[in-house]
């Protein structure tokens, strides 16, 4: 039995379509255009996939996906909860799979209409009387009803307890939008971003500015996970898994875990960094570049400290003068992030990640041999650390 | 990398709320009972478990129900896709995990009201343009509703190509409600059917009869899955995981798989009977006893087939005899099975296999049960599992 | 222990619990992969989609050929004859908008694609897989039109 995952496996392939306000096609078929694209890329017949993985919310169930491109077999196949914390966990369940020889390549993806099909925006719909159902109406009877809403409650403590200022947001909302400006993919493409447009944006719920909030897009993400044997022999530089890891940690909601006695951190954060550090035998001295999941600002605050490339309470100092710029500490969010390239639930992280490793990034940093990926906040979450082939 | 998982992990615990047309509690609480009873019953305590892993389709989330028996650290939370095809999916995650070192004990959980909550003979509701959604929408408009039409369809098709009468459906359906009758957790306990009532009772949808169709019930069926290594030490002998497999053939939908060549197989539980086979090295001559997902009785024969117990095309013949029976060459569904014991989405079957290598059925062999064929659910993306004893 | 009794167990597999409050048969959802085809139904013709590249006919429709991964497709308009592949006769629990009891079939079209639909004009009880059929596309109540299915005159 492997004590450690540690390069067992490698991300060999990744895809994408356009992101857009409006697609104008099917969530099917934006998923059948990035997986195909991430086989090809990877140097990988259809017929080599045989597993795929992704979101419980995806509206596009693998086997739609697989007679759509015309995989023959899967032999491994599974959803992983609560949307955004989601992200790595595709990478973990691929990891899981093929670490223990129940398949050979593993498909993630997900794919979404999220500006023009159903946006997150507008807040929890009805349903039946599920526990999560029974979880949202201790808050939309009184309007906390939006991610950057719960969000916000935990900022807000933030910085209360460690005297933060704006201006720790400010610099990531900024810092992120000036990676985008160079991405062509992104939305926030040739369009910077100043203090001063921040400061003047519009409350969206305080203390969170519509600069400190990402946006709703459309378009799909893939990549192919598998073995590192077999990934020397494929066309790109392999991005090996040395560490991947999910966490819920204790009195755990779904956004609302206000609960805990200290809601000025996210301790499921703690966990998955605890996993990741263990499982790669890394620290965070050997992380040189991140992918820090942002739907808004003032969580990568909370993600920095969890990953301990800072004291507890000390990430809204550590963030000013640069230090994710990309020549500072700790490159972060080259791609323009979620906050400015697209919000395609953290699956854009997964391939800019390894595009990092691949030293292929529009905005590619001097040294990137270990890379951290992240999902999202306030759920239960997940995150990989990305390395190169030895 | 392991190239198999056979005999890593094992069944430690099992636990089960009991079965019913009212359960009078939430879902919630129902998950927490059996979760709570089945980490008693492996002699852990919540604390030892940092894994969880469900179906899309339970309306209880793992977190809640971590919160409410009080397992403090989740190290996997997973969801398995399609329904009744899902329940050894449960085991095939929870061994994934293990095995790879993700986790040390795992849970596995189906909690449901289904019989005074939301039902499945209610139908497919409308909503979103998922795949999902769309799918459905071919079948909708014209009235094939529910699971019975569903699974009609390939039995019908079935029975012409093999020349089949219903002789084998009702074989089935009345061995297994003796089993059941004799089960004091079965709906059907003290309720034993006869050949007469079985062809007396009305067409469902032809050519399935009532008691051709499993019964919705209310229930909560939970198991716990750690390391082999660690499960010797627990208070019950460990049922030993030698094969855990999942399968999604070509041409797969949800139910309706109509498009394929052949819809007189099932060639999904082809995929995972190969992979349980060739990972525990055992063959359909070494099963000594099954529990195969009957929530209609045709789909027994499909899976039969599939897992080699016979020739395509012969099990509407080779079930009948007894063959089924305790003293049979295959005791099949000793618990009711989901036709008459409940339907806990096949959990409560898993439960029973596990029974069975402990010993402990209601309707125990008196032949050897040194390893049971545990399946899941028909005409979708399924899985399996073999258990068997610590050598 | 259970006080399950023979016509209780009968009634519930009639009633089906909570049943839907329409009247009407259940609509098929409509997005973007196939509201050309449903177009195509409201117009009376009954389209199988076709992938532009090889020519595969593929139904039910779906944005990508599994044989050739092209994303170019056009239709092609179905003969309308075909034979009864499979059937079910629907009889519980019945819902609201249908009549019962139901035939249901797999018809396989002459074109090589398969598509379910109902059979009209024939009694439940001379339906046998291999008889041959014909489309026939109509209103089954104010705004929903479907194709479906009647038997062809065997001389």
């Amino acid at each position: 039995m492997p004590t450690s995952i540690k390069d067992e496996c490698a991300i060999v392939g990744i895809g994408q379509t356009e992101f857009s306000e409006c697609s104008g096609r099917s969530e099917l078929q934006l998923t059948v255009e990035c997986v195909k694209a991430a086989i090809d890329e990877a140097g990988l017949k259809l017929s080599d996939i045989d597993g795929m993985v992704t979101f419980t919310i995806d509206g596009s169930d693998e086997i739609a996906v697989a007679r759509g491109l015309g995989t023959r077999e899967l032999k491994f196949f599974s959803r992983v909860p609560h949307g955004i914390g989601g992200a790595m966990s595709l990478v973990h369940q691929a990891v899981m799979a093929i670490t223990t020889g129940m398949c050979k390549a593993v498909v993630g993806y997900r794919a979404l209409n999220g500006r023009s099909g159903i946006q997150m925006r507008p807040g929890v719909a009805g349903g039946p009387l599920s526990t999560d159902q029974v979880h949202w109406g201790w808050y939309t009877p009184y309007g906390l009803l939006t991610p950057p809403s719960w969000v916000g409650m935990f900022t807000q403590r933030y910085m209360y307890e460690y005297g933060a200022t704006d201006e720790c947001l400010a610099e990531i909302a900024v810092t992120t939008r000036k990676h985008a400006v160079n991405n062509p993919n992104a939305i926030f493409y040739e369009r910077p971003l100043t203090a001063e447009d921040y400061y003047n944006s519009r409350w969206i719920a305080e203390p969170l500015r519509l600069y400190d909030c990402c946006m709703e897009t459309d378009g799909g993400c893939a990549f192919v996970v598998t073995s590192a044997e077999r990934a020397r022999d494929l066309p790109n530089p392999p991005a090996l898994v040395r560490g991947v890891a999910q966490g819920a940690a204790y009195d755990q909601e779904v956004m609302t875990s206000f609960y805990r006695k200290n809601i000025a951190c996210m301790p499921e954060y703690d966990l998955v960094a605890d996993q990741c550090y263990e499982q790669s035998g890394l620290g965070p001295g050997d992380i040189d570049a991140a992918l820090l999941y942002d739907a808004f600002t003032s969580i990568v605050l909370f993600q920095l400290e969890s990953f301990r490339f800072c004291k507890r309470g000390e990430a809204h100092e550590f963030v000013k003068g640069g230090a994710l710029d990309l020549e500072g500490r700790l490159p972060c969010n080259t791609n323009g992030g979620q906050l400015s390239e697209a919000h395609i639930q953290g699956l854009n992280g997964v391939n800019e990640g390894v595009r990092l490793i691949r030293g292929t990034s529009i905005n590619q940093p001097k040294k990137s041999d270990h890379v951290l990926v992240t999902s999202g906040v306030g759920v239960p979450t997940s995150a990989v650390i990305l390395g190169k082939l030895n | 990398m392991l190239t198999s998982i056979k005999d890593e992990c094992a069944i430690a615990g099992i636990g089960q709320t009991e079965i019913s047309k009212l359960s009078g509690r939430s879902e919630l609480q129902l998950a927490a009972e059996c979760v709570k009873a089945a980490i008693e019953d492996a002699g852990l305590k919540p604390t030892d478990i940092d894994g969880m892993t469900g179906f899309t389709l339970d309306h209880v989330d793992e977190i809640e129900v971590a919160r409410t028996v009080g397992i403090p650290e989740l190290r996997l939370l997973s969801r398995m896709p399609h329904g009744g095809g899902a329940p050894m999916s449960l085991v095939h995650q929870a061994v994934m995990a293990i095995a790879s070192g993700m986790c040390q004990a795992v849970v596995g959980y189906r909690a449901m009201n289904g019989r005074s909550g939301a039902r499945y003979s209610s139908g497919v509701a409308e909503g979103p343009e998922t795949t999902d959604r769309i799918s459905w929408g071919w079948y909708m408009p014209y009235g094939l509703l529910t699971p019975a039409c569903w699974v009609a369809m390939h039995t019908m098709r079935y029975l012409h190509e093999y020349g089949a009468t219903d002789e084998g459906l009702a074989e089935i359906a009345v061995t297994q409600r003796k089993f059941a009758a004799n089960n004091p957790i079965a709906l059907f306990y003290g309720k034993p059917i006869t050949m007469e009532d079985y062809y007396d009772a009305p067409f469902i949808v032809e050519p399935l009869r009532l008691y051709d169709c499993c019964i919705e019930t209310d229930g909560g069926a939970a198991f716990v899955v750690t390391s082999a290594e660690r499960a010797k030490d627990l208070p019950h002998p460990p049922a030993v995981i030698r094969g855990a497999a999942q399968g999604s053939a070509f041409d797969q939908e949800v139910m309706t798989s109509f498009y394929r060549e052949n819809i007189t197989y099932l060639p999904e539980y082809d995929l995972v009977a190969d992979q349980c086979y060739a990972q525990s090295g055992l063959g359909p001559d070494d099963l000594d006893a099954a529990i195969i997902y009957d929530a209609f009785t045709s789909i027994i024969l499909f899976q039969l087939e599939s897992f080699r117990f016979c020739k395509r095309g012969e099990a509407h013949e080779w079930v009948k005899g007894g063959t089924l029976d305790l003293d049979g060459r295959l005791p099949c569904n000793t618990h009711g099975g989901l036709l008459s014991e409940g339907y806990v989405h096949g959990i409560n079957g898993l439960a029973e296999g596990v029974r069975l290598i402990r010993g402990t059925s209601v309707n125990q062999p008196t032949k050897k049960t040194d390893h049971v064929l545990v399946t899941s659910g028909a005409s979708m993306p399924t899985s399996a599992i073999i258990i068997g004893k610590l050598n | 222990m259970s006080d399950l009794s023979k016509e209780e167990t009968e009634k519930n597999a009639a009633t089906g619990g909570d049943a839907p409050a329409a009247v009407q048969r259940m609509r098929p959802v409509i997005g973007h992969d196939n509201r050309w085809w449903w177009d195509r139904i409201n117009e009376g013709e009954l389209p199988i989609q076709r992938c532009k590249e090889c020519g595969t006919l593929r139904h039910p429709p779906r944005p990508m050929c599994w044989k050739c991964q092209s994303l170019e497709w056009d239709h092609v308009i179905a003969s309308g004859r075909g034979i009864v592949y499979s059937f079910v006769v629907v009889h519980r629990p019945p819902f609201p908008g249908y009549e019962y009891p139901l035939v249901v079939a797999v018809i396989e079209l002459e074109e090589g694609t398969r598509i379910v639909s109902n059979l009209v004009g024939i009694e439940p009880g001379d339906v046998k897989i291999g008889i041959p059929v014909e489309v026939s596309i109509g209103n089954v109540d104010e705004t929903l039109k479907l194709p479906l299915f009647r038997p062809v005159n065997q001389e």
